[in-house]
């Protein structure tokens, strides 16, 4: 038998795992590890250690996904588990995955695009004529405005297209 | 009755609370708008903002507690404080006003804010400058929104234009505190802690110039009016709002949802 296929997996491997069933309680369509605020799990022997980074300063859901995280990983007898938050580098829309991205749009949330690196540029008057194209999650049209810069959660403005007249979330680039 | 916690004259614990009680204050202002706002839309953007302001006074307040080192917590430093050990700038106290003045406040705020997330995120405090690079993506969306509005509102209707004028005259008076130099911002600058804010002004001075001539509106002139908030002596609006924040954890100590 081969010998990688032998090995049973390891408790962090295990515990990444478990992690791809915790989902963001705002953004149900997210695991943890699709948003890509998980750093790191460190086996210490007595204890797991899992390292979160924070989405955005006051997201009320920062608290519940920890929670959640260590919940799950002592459901599944990998405990005992404890959180850390690791500031730095600032968690970025960019960590978000491939599968991630498709699984937002699938869900009717258009996805970030890449941060833009004029992120120190000065202040756009009339940013408004300036935003980047988001596309429609429904109909992929690229005629769509925004409506809002704010939305139901720290992390989404909301839309509309104009193509097919939908209105929906864009999760913002930071 | 839960009675004041004293609080470390430290000027670096003092440079942490000047800038987390100014997001403490400011945040609890733009939350009165919540259920007020003229649109929708404001009403969400305003409630999110004041949710990262409190959010990022939350992080400093709690490294406040751990560089002051007697184990204060962020809750004990946001409600169990007196108002003369409140070290939040003048500006962010004043009631809310109309629109307009909650705008225009926004822009020089959030503008204030961005400038100091940047040198702060090369703060030689780790834990601040990683507060700083979360930070300083949200105040620069803060000060985009500020500055749109400030620019449809001063470049709008007649009564609109009047509004954001106004409002900006009576906000100017508090500006020079903003910029106004003292023994915690020299600690702060020779310890690398973080910049002088006097040395913010410059930069300040420019973005809001451009903010104000897009928008057709003009800084009143100079006045002798010094307001001293970031010392602890603060108007008279402050201590009617600490009531309202103070009054439920004061009343009720440990109460939670």
């Amino acid at each position: 038998m081969n010998e990688v296929q032998a090995r049973s997996p390891s408790r962090t491997e295990r515990a990444w795992r478990v992690l791809d069933t915790v989902l963001d309680p705002e953004v149900p369509a997210l695991s943890v590890r699709d948003l890509g605020i998980v750093r790191d799990v460190i086996d210490h022997g007595d204890t797991l250690e899992v390292v979160l980074t924070p989405t955005y300063s006051g997201c009320p859901a920062t608290e519940v996904i920890e929670h959640d995280v260590l919940a799950a990983i002592e459901k599944e007898g990998l405990g005992p588990a404890r959180a850390t938050l690791q500031r730095a580098p600032a968690w970025t829309s960019d960590w978000i995955t491939e599968a991630g991205r498709r699984k937002l749009n699938e869900y009717g949330i258009a996805p970030p695009g890449p941060v833009a690196a004029d992120g120190e540029a000065p202040i756009r008057i009339f940013g408004r004529k300036t935003l980047p194209d988001v596309a429609c999650p429904r109909c992929g049209s690229l005629h769509t405005e925004r409506l809002s810069a704010f939305g139901s959660t720290a992390c989404k403005a909301m839309y509309r297209c104009v193509s097919c007249r939908e209105p929906f979330e864009h999760f913002k680039a930071i | 009755m839960q009675s004041s916690i004293a609080v470390k004259a430290d000027p670096a614990v003092q440079y942490m609370l000047r800038i987390g009680d100014t997001c403490l204050i400011l945040g609890q202002r733009i939350a009165e708008w919540c259920g007020h706002a003229p649109v929708l839309e404001e009403d969400i953007a305003l409630s999110n903002m004041a949710l990262d302001l409190i959010g990022q006074a939350r992080a400093l307040l709690t490294h406040a507690g751990a560089l002051e080192g007697v184990g204060h917590d962020e809750d004990q430093f946001a409600f169990l404080r007196d108002e003369r050990d409140y070290r939040n700038v003048t500006l962010v106290e004043l009631p809310r006003g109309d629109f307009a003045f909650t705008v225009v406040r926004n822009a020089m705020v959030s503008t204030l804010l961005k400038l100091l997330w940047e040198r702060l995120g090369e703060s030689s405090d780790r834990e601040l400058a990683g507060i700083a690079g979360k930070a300083i993506k949200e105040a620069r969306y803060h000060q985009q929104h500020a500055a749109d509005w400030v620019v449809r509102l001063g470049d709008g209707t007649d009564e609109s234009h009047k509004r954001a004028q106004t409002a900006l005259n009576q906000l100017w008076l508090y500006t020079p505190e903003l910029f106004e130099a003292d023994a915690v911002d020299e600690h702060a600058q020779a310890s690398g802690l973080g910049p002088r804010w006097a040395d913010l002004q410059e930069a300040w001075q420019a973005e809001m110039g451009t903010i104000l001539a897009a928008a057709g509106l003009a800084a009143p002139q100079a006045s002798a009016f010094r307001s001293t908030g970031k010392r602890g002596v603060h108007s008279e609006h402050m201590g009617f709002m600490l009531a309202e924040m103070q009054h439920l954890p004061r009343s009720f100590p440990g109460a939670v949802w």
